[in-house]
């Protein structure tokens, strides 16, 4: 198990454990039927809980063999073959001419330097049909265990035998089917095609994007995640006791938020590149290495965008002293930390809840840009900012190698604009009122 | 009033001594000259006297914080910290990593930028502010819907393939544009054309959204109604006495705004090779050249800070409770 690995569980760990405790209560239940009002927004959350499903897939990696330094994960495992058939360089169905100019024999004798056809070998392959019609099966398949195993895991729960579903729940359940056979069936196709095509140096296209699903939402959300601590103590001392604490710690956001993001963190992985140059040391294998650069990016990206969900809170427990039940709690003579973790806090969770969704869209977009700038992942994670970034330089090529560039793309696109659809329906359950108005006075209130 | 404004001049100088603070953190005291001295003459095979002379030439031979060779408050003057720091206050930059003027190279490469940026924040703001009235115009229709829908989409897609996408399209299939280079003087605008049209459309999604929503949110306010009430027609609502009104939280949103600029002509530079500031800031971090880095740290911090104070200056000439609370504020 790598660092990430044991943060991205966590995470999923918490959220899980949020969202359990807010279907218990009868105010959850109502902010979940909000939410499930529009069809968007379940088809978002569907696509969403797919995304996460595959990157904990690929973040169990298992120490399998210590020689050659390999860390496969689950999801490597299950791809074992779009991992082992070696092309050298683009190959079908996306590309139909080799892009290495040979001299051939022509018809009428003379030699011609031309690009020859790619030679096919599709012929002792299994048919398409034949592997889609698998990939239905093993779609309906897993899509009826899926569905008896939640509905059984409802059952339990509630302790309501009788069936009944609302409508969320039918078309959630309609969506999760299609994606299942969706899923299915390109998995059995790729298990002996390169579905989405080969890069220059031959590897598959379509493992490289699912590969990097986990980097864009590891970047997503632990970049909120490492941030949350400061962000939400800070927020809550500085609105609740004044004074000085106030002064300082509004003066430790302002100046932070005064450094243009981009150059801090250009600044910060610069300083923690040349650190793991100098010290070549410190981790066993490659990938270790990797991964604690992605952790650091993280981290950076963090530190440099606490100050706005530090302000909010501030503010909100600006509001929420003011309130009468607050001066009971202290009439009472709680202590203060109790005041602000039992009282302060649980009302200001919804900032929390809300600041996840909204800046996830954003870091994801975001790392793309900064791998461009080349102080995103390390070279050799597999993230769609990288794919770009190679992608880019082929546009240039005759005919034009379209697909690395698309591929990324549209996955990219997909994850990004599930999340912001989300996260909008989110917001309109939890805090209506937050529509704008904070937003846009968030600067005036400092 | 004057002391308002004076006070807010000097709140600005614990900030400025704030970013210096965490960027010596970052340059020296994480990453030492040593190790500085070490990248740009080679790891390996380099003697100490090597490094001391290329230490002394680039002036970070004084101890960090404390020099215990000088007695009294000089102590504390004669160091690293204090000598740096006087001299980026001073605007004199040094010398690059590699032995050129950093001050001259921003000197030179500012236009450009500048002529990228300016122009793109404005046609921006524009396009965006009129798009948002016009959704703000038809709320509640098939258009609104439509439109906000095509707002979430435009915002889901990575600036990266807009710039991709469009320099493909309309500089090497169509060939309305050149693909990129630069010129400079009036002929620059051909060039800057095509980047100014991408940065527009790939600040459309979230800016639409965001002017829009400022707009629901000061048309559901009292004086709308009485105005419909009044018979005032809806276009003359919005544009007489909605649009004065959201002028402030628009004026935010442009500082807001400006870190952004930063990042998109980091990338929209490189891309169409116009020679900027992004651009020289993106050679620097693949350099790894701390001291063009670090300069460009603390001018996008002064621009940031410069915006902000013109911020309040504009609010204090847009909104009557800061013009007229003067002091008090």
């Amino acid at each position: 198990m790598l660092v990430s690995d044991y943060f991205i569980w966590g995470f999923a760990l918490l959220v899980a454990a949020i969202i359990w405790r807010q279907t218990r209560t009868e105010i959850g239940k109502n902010r979940w039927v909000i939410i499930s009002q529009k069809k968007s927004s379940i088809i978002a959350m569907v696509l969403l809980v797919f995304f996460m499903g595959i990157t904990l897939l690929d973040s169990i990696h298992i120490h399998a063999d210590s020689i050659n330094q390999d860390f496969p994960s689950l999801l490597d495992l299950a791809f074992p073959k779009a991992a082992q058939i070696t092309e050298t360089s683009y190959s079908a169905p996306l590309a139909t001419h080799s892009y290495q100019a040979e001299v051939m024999l022509t018809k009428d004798g003379s030699f011609q330097s031309s690009f020859p056809a790619l030679k096919i070998t599709h012929t002792q392959m299994p048919s398409l049909l034949i592997l889609s019609l698998k990939g239905i099966a093993w779609g309906l398949l897993s899509f009826a265990l899926l569905f008896c195993v939640s509905l059984l895991s409802r059952c339990a729960i509630t302790r309501q035998w009788h069936l009944s579903y609302s409508d969320a729940w039918r078309f959630s359940a309609l969506v999760t089917g299609i994606l299942l056979i969706i899923g299915a069936i390109i998995y059995q196709i790729a298990k002996h095609y390169h579905v989405l095509g080969t890069d220059q140096v031959g590897q598959d296209i379509l493992v490289q994007t699912i590969k990097s699903i986990r980097t864009g939402v590891i970047i997503g959300t632990l970049s909120t995640l490492s941030m949350l601590p400061l962000a939400v103590v800070f927020g809550l001392l500085a609105g609740y006791c004044r004074g000085w604490v106030d002064d300082v710690i509004q003066y430790l956001y302002t100046t932070l938020s005064a450094i243009p993001g981009v150059l801090l963190i250009s600044a910060g992985i610069l300083v923690m590149q040349s650190q793991l140059q100098h010290h070549p040391d410190w981790f066993h294998t490659l990938a270790e290495r990797a991964d604690i650069r992605l952790v650091g990016l993280c981290l950076i990206l963090g530190l440099s965008s606490w100050a706005n969900l530090c302000r909010l809170i501030r503010a909100e427990t600006l509001k929420i002293k003011s309130l009468d039940y607050i001066a009971a709690a202290q009439l009472l003579k709680l202590p203060f930390w109790r005041i602000l973790a039992r009282h302060v806090l649980p009302n200001c969770l919804h900032l929390v809840l809300i600041t996840i969704a909204l800046d996830f869209s954003g870091l994801v977009l975001a790392e793309a840009v900064l791998s461009y700038v080349g102080v995103g992942v390390d070279p050799t994670t597999a993230s769609w900012g990288n794919m770009i970034n190679t992608a880019r330089l082929e546009m240039a090529r005759e005919p034009i190698v379209w697909w690395p560039l698309l591929a990324a793309m549209i996955v990219m696109f997909l994850l990004v604009l599930s999340a912001n659809i989300f996260s909008d329906a989110l917001r309109d359950a939890l805090d209506p009122r937050m529509r704008s108005s904070n937003l846009a006075n968030k600067e005036k209130a400092s | 009033m004057i002391r308002y404004w004076i006070r807010k001049l000097l709140s600005i100088i614990p900030i400025i001594i704030g970013v210096n603070l965490i960027t010596f953190v970052l340059f020296f005291m994480v990453n030492t000259p040593n190790d500085m001295a070490r990248h740009q003459l080679g790891e390996k095979h380099v003697t100490q006297e090597a490094i001391d002379v290329w230490k002394h030439e680039h002036g970070y031979d004084l101890p960090l914080l404390r020099n215990p060779k000088e007695t009294g408050f000089k102590q504390y003057t004669n160091t690293l910290f204090v000598k740096q720091n006087l001299s980026l206050l001073r605007f004199d930059f040094g010398q690059s990593d590699q032995g050129r003027s950093i001050g001259q190279a921003i000197a030179t490469r500012m236009w450009p930028s500048l002529a990228l940026a300016i122009p793109s924040l404005l046609i921006g703001l524009a396009v965006n502010i009129t798009l948002a009235l016009c959704l703000t115009l038809f709320h509640h229709s098939w258009f609104d819907r439509f439109g906000t829908t095509i707002c979430v989409s435009l915002m889901s897609i990575s600036s990266l393939f807009y710039i991709i996408f469009g320099q493909y399209v309309f500089a090497k299939l169509l060939k309305w544009a050149p693909l990129s280079g630069y010129e400079s003087g009036w002929q620059a605008w051909r060039f800057l054309l095509l980047p100014i049209a991408i940065a527009v459309l790939s600040g459309i999604g979230s800016g639409v959204r965001w002017y829009r929503s400022l707009f629901l949110e000061e048309i559901s306010k009292d004086y709308v109604r009485t105005a419909r009430a009044k018979g005032i027609s809806d276009w003359r609502i919005l544009s007489r006495h909605v649009l004065p009104n959201a002028f402030i939280p628009i004026l935010t949103g442009i500082v807001v705004l400006i870190p952004m600029l930063f990042m998109g002509s980091l990338i929209m530079e490189s891309f169409f090779g116009i020679p900027g500031l992004g651009s020289y800031t993106i050679d620097a971090i693949a350099q790894q050249d701390f001291a063009i880095v670090r300069s460009m740290v603390y001018l996008g911090t002064l621009t940031y800070i410069v915006g902000l104070l013109l911020t309040d200056f504009s609010y204090a000439l847009a909104d009557p409770r800061v013009r007229l609370a003067g002091g008090k504020d």
